[in-house]
């Protein structure tokens, strides 16, 4: 298969999903719609992490920073009159004036030194939204104007504004898996150094990863803030939820097209089975499973080469008197 | 002589207040193979660096055909026609051979992706690495990681070719094959400076040779007259290589 069939196949494969997730709307209830536009936000946050996190290898923990900060620029924005569309390119904005001034800082570090600069950054997000009362309502949270119009129409709306965002975000990862922008964040991955000596911008790259990915993240807390027409920081500022979406994007495959959808999907899911069947046991059994999980398929569903993985198991079968 | 094509001038690098380059002066000219050549801790590879852009000069400029290199990123430089390898190989180890080749001809070449790929294949049959252009660089000899320094490189489209220990760990045929590649290289008129441990490279490649001694130039000429100048011998070479050498020219 060439290159060039390979990209308009996952783009195929990709559009067929969203048109079919898009026409089942029709068909959903209110809870249902929920829950799949939670899924589509979980999707948009896997997709915008693994451009910086699969991609370019950089373990960032700052996505909630980000998911964070566009939930209140949305908020402000429509409290201060702008309509809700204005309101969802303020977060994007937001997010993306946010990643390119802690990018400058932060992406002058790598691992671990990395990581915790971006954990610490949605500490400092959280704080800030706390206490600055009079922007963003402090502890008590902001209250967002509602939608106008009948629930379902209003969870339809919701509902494909996300799928809509996730199609950006999932074009998004097409182009940055086959454009010289997206080697470039695998050469940087690999090597930096070398890649830097073979002509690579290293610092420009990996900002503009940080950029593209902070502006999705923003732009699904705007829709998510609007949607549900309150924010507080605790909710905006959610470190599990930070935690999260890198091990949606592991158990999928981390620097893969699809890694994120199938891994963000398969998270949702064993999450809900889990907490409707051990509701007492949920954080334990997924704990587990996700350990599980990893450490058997470390390079996640997509990142396994399976035809090795069935190939070893048949020669350790044979090789078993 | 021609206009040099890199040219440093008093440069100097101090490390912690250690002058790891000692006001150095060199000149390079288009086409031309030069042998950097001194003992382990002599400055060879931080002058490299000090070129590539790697590390920023104490003192001194390094100009590059009419340019002032000062302030320079090494993409910039790598861009601006400057190659390198490095003397422990970095290779993008989890991609293929093809990938890894393709990087320096898509960034420091400008080619397009379609183009970067077949001047990828171009350097792979050159440096005859071809057949394993879809195996990952980490599966890949130690030869075959050296040889594929010198395809990325050459992709590159370089005019400056910087080879840092390039025939470290090869036996003698793999290294005869390297000289044989690295002459080719230079018939396309590209400047090479080969630094080496290994004599007899030098001696085949170079048509002039630099001995670095506690960063400092102590020697600099044809390759001749550097292996028979007294203070190399008793610096570096030995005056067993010095005798070796003597009784082979003869």
């Amino acid at each position: 298969m060439t290159f060039d069939r390979l990209v308009f196949l996952r783009l195929l494969v990709g559009l067929a999903l969203f048109a079919a997730a898009a026409l089942s709307c029709a068909y959903l209830d209110n809870y249902q719609l929920q829950v799949f536009t939670t899924l589509a936000m979980f999707c948009v946050l896997c997709w915008g992490w693994n451009i910086v996190g699969g991609y370019m290898g950089y373990p960032s923990l700052a996505t909630i920073a980000f998911f964070g900060v566009g939930a209140y620029a949305d908020g402000i924005a429509q409290v201060q009159g702008l309509p809700i569309g204005a309101a969802w390119l303020c977060a994007a904005a937001a997010g993306a004036i946010l990643a390119v001034l802690l990018g400058t800082a932060l992406l002058r570090l790598k691992g671990h030194y990395f990581a915790i600069g971006t954990i610490a950054t949605v500490e400092v997000c959280r704080e800030i939204s706390n206490n600055w009362s009079e922007l963003t309502g402090g502890a008590i949270g902001l209250n967002i104007p509602i939608q106008a119009g009948d629930p379902d129409f209003v969870g339809r709306f919701f509902f494909l504004a996300m799928l809509g965002l996730a199609l950006i975000a999932f074009l998004a990862t097409v182009l940055v898996d086959c454009s010289r922008f997206g080697f470039g964040l695998r050469c940087i991955r690999e090597n930096e150094r070398a890649a830097s000596m073979v002509g690579v911008d290293v610092f420009k790259y990996k900002v503009g990863a940080f950029v593209l990915s902070g502006a999705l993240s923003a732009a699904a807390g705007g829709i998510y803030a609007s949607m549900v027409a309150f924010i507080e920081p605790k909710d905006a500022f959610n470190l599990i939820m930070t935690i999260e979406i890198p091990v949606m994007v592991m158990l999928g495959g981390m620097g893969t097209v699809f890694g994120p959808l199938v891994g963000g999907v398969f998270y949702v899911v064993l999450k809900e089975f889990v907490w409707a069947y051990f509701i007492n046991w949920h954080s334990g059994i997924l704990g587990v499973i996700i350990v599980a999980v990893i450490y058997f398929l470390p390079q996640g569903a997509f990142g396994t080469s399976w035809s090795a993985l069935f190939a070893k198991a048949r020669s350790r079968a044979r090789a078993t008197p | 002589m021609s206009t040099p094509i890199l040219e440093l001038k008093s440069v100097s690098r101090v490390f912690d207040g250690v002058r790891a380059v000692d006001n150095v002066s060199l000149r390079f000219h288009p086409g031309e193979i030069v042998g950097l050549i001194g003992p382990n801790g002599a400055g060879k590879t931080t002058l490299v660096n000090l070129i590539s852009g790697f590390v920023p000069a104490s003192a001194g400029d390094i100009v590059y055909d009419g340019r002032s290199l000062a302030g320079h990123k090494p993409h910039a430089i790598a861009r601006g026609g400057i190659a390198r390898t490095f003397q422990i190989v970095q290779p993008f180890a989890n991609m293929t051979v093809l990938e890894n080749v393709m990087a320096g001809a898509l960034y420091a070449a400008g080619c397009g992706m379609k183009e970067a790929r077949e001047r990828a294949v171009e350097c792979l049959v050159f440096t005859r690495l071809d057949g394993f252009r879809d195996t990952p660089a980490s599966q890949l000899a130690l030869a075959n990681r050296k040889r594929l320094e010198l395809a990325k490189s050459l992709a590159m489209n370089p005019r400056v070719l910087m080879l840092d220990e390039v025939n470290a760990g090869l036996n003698s045929s793999e290294i005869d094959e390297a000289i044989g590649m690295i002459r080719q290289i230079a018939a396309r008129g590209i400047t090479i400076i080969v630094i080496e441990h290994l004599m007899r490279v030098v001696r085949a490649l170079a048509q002039r040779a630099v001995v670095l001694h506690h960063g400092a130039v102590v020697s600099e000429g044809s390759t001749d007259t550097v292996f028979n100048d007294p203070q190399v011998i008793e610096a570096y070479l030995g005056t067993k290589f010095a005798k070796r050498f003597t009784t082979e020219q003869a």
